[in-house]
């Protein structure tokens, strides 16, 4: 049986705003499929006595001072922008609302 | 026939839960060096970091988190040991790396409350709202939409983003379910957000200005047949931008939920907004699917592990909460609960105390900051404290009670220290407003006030003491009102044999 | 006389006697960049005017007397991974083509603060996601030793550019081998320090909590010093090591290994490994026990793990850190004609500027995220990290350092393995536990497997945080190497270019 579904691969490309055509979604169901069956051993290995590890260096409590650094100019900021205006990076217009 | 909000609550017990989002006032964003300073130009304020540009990397705040702990034993919370952000992802241009740091299922602060009082039917009633969290996160950028109805998202062209905003410091506290607050839902809501802001105030670490969105409440509500013991589907009402408008909300969303129930239609569990003109609120766009964030841990970020002591040295410095501190100064200044009430209202507690800290007389010094200086203060559009200094007002209520000056005179000084003149003592010197206490001037200001109304005087030498007034107005008068009152009737009445 | 087949050490006392000016150094370099680099395809960008400033600036302070670094004026190859300011920087992908960062990634600034000369940014597969440099959106490079075959990956156009004498320094990222596999396939040194050795600001992110910059170059001696130049504690990475760097320049000089244990792990051998990578790899251990350390037989049993803990850990925060390349603030736009929302514009940029290999791991990563898999998979590899993890700190109790063969195989042919991603991954099996538990890994050559003539890497990991332990081991059995076979390997290496 599959692990992985076209539909579910269609609902992970929309997840991921990846625009996909469907000779995409077809290839990539069947290569996600192998490569599921292939990472799926990671769950025979993991016990639950096992804590999960997130980070390979046990450190804590890294701050910084509150201290104002200069900030980028403004120029700097907007030199990659593909559009801008009133020194504001111009987007397309947003449809849905904010979280 | 639409029910009316009595009709609700006779049907339905409401279920609360309010969500508060705080901006703190830290001199810096939350994982980067870039000014938190209000209103510069745009993308003034944004650095690698705050822009989410390739290969930046989040560094915490210290004062954040310290603020966070601060918020979190104000609340009667536990402060986690450990605790870790988390990436919650979802796309939205207006948030720089489509990911919000923030965090999940292990924050810093847990399970607090906090109480509020209510003027109820039965008297004033405390009501406990349990606090589930207190969490660490970071805000978004601004959004300015162009084109169509301009401001409006809903038909615009394109919008223009603004990051200065994006990275300011956020802190989410969210309540658990309120259940029993039966009708006053709405005022305990208001009452939950108001205590929270003052106590937010009273700690400094945030601006609490609800209209420039630096705090910000989200309302759930849902409703449940009574004694079904079920739990009804909730709405989450966002952008209530003032203490008025929280119970406003809740009021409306009530009555919108009741009558869908009653016309046997579904509660759907949505995002709506408030809507200031009516009161109402209306969906938001509803997403095709659900949101999935797909948390988890920050990679580039190490854990937050407070040490006890820390946290100790941190309660210590804890200011008196703001409920505790408002019936002590209304006992020892007895004032009148609506004068308190007022006096909160304007935000003028904290410089009343300092007056009265310099020595004024509490009802003084009250008075004074609630009435000539706010009235002042309205028409110019500023705040009162902008005008005068607490130092100067209790200087003029001092000289008052020293018999310096009137209270007509008084006006007058305040009017100048107001208009730019300077200190109380050289706008006195400068229009000449030292009262008359020179006994022979007064004197014969007396004899012609007794010249005048000859039947007065006549009828205060009879033992009629009170009608001495009209004669010590005539010589207030004739002084231009710069002579002590007091002293004049002690003249007065000595003259006429009294 | 030409200096490009010197050491970086040699290029660096070359320098101080004034034999050769940083000018000159740099030029002849990019002469023979000019030379060879049409077949290899090692470099995406070069700045010959910035590198030349930068020569010029280290020839001026020289003559003024002033006290420079060791590597002052000795040229090296920036992996296109790493933000520089003003130069651009793709990461290999089509979605960044064009984009100037308008600041410098830390080791970016202690390079030019060292005085080294940045001759321009190397080719590498897109925002580091594979093992031949076959996944670059412009174009594979191609190895030295062979033009046909891979120069391995990501980081293939750093390793490419030494073996082909193009830069005798480099910089690489290393998240699952990137800089250790190409050294191996090419005859080169790599070495990936300890997580939070080096400061990750500036480096474009794959998998944050494996990611780990490193140098690269044809000795251990010349990476010990490019170590020094950019290691150490950065503010602006929070998982910076707050502590001094181990002495690797002096490790790498020591030349003695006598009493040290030396640990072999079972899991990375044998089956699956390339005959003639094993049978170098077995001659070099008895370099070691001649030199006078002892042999160890170590078990890692978790390590079968790795890999598919690996494809999970790594596609899940590369899913979350290439989520900002949305056309809204750098970078590539498509399809904003007006009539779209952004939304959508994000969907056709995505699909447009991402490679792929890179949409294959955004979608597996946001499938392992997702609710309801969570658990099974991010959460189950995590806990095998914490398994691996263990099994090095038990094979450490018994060792000083850990070997094995960097690949289990030399270097294949370009398109070989293209269309079969798990075969592909199989590159990493001997290189991805290192990431996965943060330790220190380094690739050096081991001679020319019999049956292809090609590189043979092999792997030294030492403890975390104890980096000297591998340039100590590593040193001392490139010079028993070299004794042995009367040159260095990369003296066999194939002429190139008409000069
Ligand atoms: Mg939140
Ligand atoms: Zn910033």
């Amino acid at each position: 049986m599959a692990a992985i579904s076209r539909d579910e691969v269609a609902h992970l490309a929309r997840l991921a705003r990846i625009e996909m055509s469907s000779e995409e979604l077809d290839h990539l169901a069947s290569e996600l499929d192998q490569i599921l069956h292939a990472v799926d051993r990671v769950q025979e290995a993991a016990k639950d006595d096992v804590p999960p590890t997130s980070h390979p260096l046990p450190l804590k409590n890294v701050t910084r001072p509150d201290v104002v650094i200069p900030s980028l100019s403004p120029e700097d900021a907007l030199s990659g922008a593909p559009a801008s205006d009133e020194q504001r990076f111009k987007v397309p217009q947003i449809l849905g609302d904010a979280e | 026939m639409a029910l009316t909000y009595d009709d609700v609550i006779a049907k339905y017990e409401p279920t609360l839960g309010l969500e508060v989002h705080v901006e703190l006032n830290t001199n810096t964003k939350m994982f980067c060096g870039c000014s938190t300073e209000f209103g510069g130009e745009p993308n003034t304020q944004t650095c690698p970091v705050c822009l989410g540009l390739p290969g930046s990397l989040p560094v915490v705040n210290e004062v954040a988190i310290e603020s966070a702990i601060k918020i979190g034993l104000a609340l009667n919370c536990s402060i986690a040991p450990f605790s870790r952000f988390a990436r919650k992802n979802y796309f939205y241009p207006d948030m720089p790396k489509d990911f919000q740091i923030s965090q999940y299922d292990e924050p810093i602060c847990v399970n607090g409350f906090l109480d509020v009082e209510i003027d109820t039917d039965e008297g004033v009633k405390t009501f406990r709202v349990e606090i589930e969290r207190v969490h660490m996160e970071e805000d978004t950028g601004k959004s300015l939409h162009v084109g169509g109805s301009t401001g409006r998202i809903h038909g615009a062209e394109y919008s223009l983003l603004d990051y200065n905003r994006a990275g300011i410091p956020l802190m989410e506290i969210v309540t658990k379910m309120i259940p029993g607050t039966e009708k006053y839902a709405p005022q305990v809501a208001r009452a939950y957000v108001t205590e929270l802001r003052d106590i937010l105030r009273s700690l400094g670490v945030s601006d609490v200005k609800m209209e420039q969105g630096s705090l910000r409440c989200d309302a759930n509500v849902s409703l449940s047949p009574r004694g079904s013991g079920t739990l009804g589907t909730r709405s989450e009402t966002k952008n209530v931008n003032s203490l008025r408008s929280v119970e406003r909300a809740i009021h409306g969303e009530m009555i919108r939920q009741g009558n869908r129930l009653e016309n046997g239609e579904r509660i759907i569990q949505e995002t709506r907004h408030f809507l200031e003109e009516s009161g109402e609120t209306r969906p938001g766009r509803s997403k095709e699917t659900a949101e999935d964030y797909r948390y988890f841990q920050e990679p580039d970020l190490v854990p937050v592990a407070p040490d006890a002591s820390w946290i100790e040295e941190i309660r210590a410095t804890l200011p008196e909460r703001p409920s505790v501190r408002r019936k002590r100064l209304q006992t020892e200044w007895a004032v009148p609960e609506k004068e308190m009430t007022a006096m909160i209202n304007a935000e003028l507690l904290d410089t009343v105390e300092a007056t009265v800290k310099l020595g004024a007389d509490p009802t003084k010094a009250r008075t004074w900051w609630l009435g000539e200086i706010s009235r002042v203060a309205n028409e110019k559009e500023v705040e009162a404290i902008s005008l005068m200094t607490p130092a100067q007002v209790a200087e003029i209520i001092l000289l008052v009670a020293s018999g310096e000056l009137t209270d007509k005179l008084a006006r007058q000084v305040v009017e100048g220290v107001i208009a730019g003149e300077g200190t109380p003592r050289e706008v006195i010197e400068k229009r000449g407003l030292k009262v008359v206490s020179d006994d022979s001037a007064l004197m014969a200001a007396i004899e012609a006030a007794i010249a005048s109304q000859p039947d007065t005087a006549q009828r205060v030498r009879d033992g009629n003491i009170p009608a001495a007034g009209a004669l010590i107005g005539a010589v207030m008068k004739a002084t231009g009102g710069q002579a002590d009152a007091a002293r004049v009737r002690e003249l007065l009445l000595k003259h006429l044999g009294q | 006389m030409t200096f490009i087949y010197n050491t970086a050490a040699e290029m660096s006392i070359a320098l101080a006697a004034k034999e050769v000016s940083a000018v000159d150094l740099a030029n002849e370099h990019f002469d023979r960049i000019a030379d060879v680099d049409g077949d290899v395809h090692a470099f995406l960008y070069l700045d010959k005017e910035g590198a030349l400033a930068q020569a010029k600036d280290v020839d001026a302070k020289r003559a003024a007397g002033e006290k420079l670094s060791p590597l002052a004026g000795v040229p090296l190859a920036l992996k296109d991974v790493m933000a520089q300011r003003g130069i651009p920087t793709t990461c290999g992908s089509k979605i960044l083509e064009g984009w100037r960062p308008p600041y410098d990634a830390t080791v970016v600034t202690r390079l030019k603060e060292a005085g080294v000369v940045i001759l321009g940014k190397t080719n590498m597969d897109e925002f580091a996601m594979g093992s031949s440099t076959e996944n670059s959106a412009y174009g594979p490079t191609h190895n030295p030793w062979d033009l046909s075959r891979i120069p391995g990956g990501s980081g293939g156009g750093s390793s490419a550019s030494l073996a082909a004498f193009e830069a005798p320094l480099a910089i690489g990222t290393d998240t699952g081998g990137s800089i250790r596999q190409p050294a191996a396939v090419t005859g080169t040194v790599g070495v990936k320090p300890t997580y939070g050795a080096v400061s990750r600001y500036g480096l474009v992110a794959f998998s944050s909590s494996l990611d780990q910059a490193g140098p690269c170059a044809r000795t251990v001696l010349d990476t010990a010093m490019l170590h020094e130049v950019i290691a150490g504690h950065d503010a602006k990475d929070s998982s910076s090591i707050n502590a001094p760097v181990p002495a690797v320049v002096a490790a790498a000089k020591k030349l003695d290994v006598k009493g040290m244990k030396i640990g072999v792990i079972k899991e990375l051998g044998g089956e699956g490994f390339q005959k003639g990578v094993s049978e170098r790899f077995n001659e070099a251990l008895e370099e070691l026990v001649k030199a006078g350390a002892e042999i160890v037989e170590v078990s890692c049993p978790n390590f079968e793990y790795a890999l598919a803990a690996y494809y999970l850990i790594a596609p899940s925060e590369a899913s979350s850190n290439l989520a900002r390349f949305d056309s809204m603030r750098y970078g590539l736009r498509v399809g904003d004609d007006g009539s779209r929302g952004a939304e959508e514009v994000m969907s056709l940029t995505r699909q447009a500027g991402f490679g792929k290999e890179v949409k294959r791991r955004i979608i597996l990563g946001t499938y392992a995220l997702s609710s309801g898999y969570y658990d099974a998979y991010y959460g189950s590899a995590q806990r095998v990290r914490t398994l691996i993890m263990r099994d090095y700190e038990a094979a450490f109790a018994k060792a000083d350092v850990l070997v094995s063969p960097t690949a289990p195989t030399t270097a294949f042919k370009i398109g070989e393995k293209a269309d079969d991603p798990v075969a592909m991954y199989l590159n990493d099996i001997a290189t991805i536990p290192v990431n996965m538990a943060g330790i220190g890994g380094m690739s050096l050559p081991c001679g020319l497997a019999a049956e292809d003539n090609l590189p043979v890497g092999f792997q030294i990991m030492s403890p975390a945080m104890k980096d000297d332990l591998m340039y100590q081991v590593g040193g001392t059995l490139e010079a028993a190497l070299n004794s042995k076979w009367g040159s260095t390997l990369m003296s066999q290496a194939p002429k190139l270019g008409a000069k």
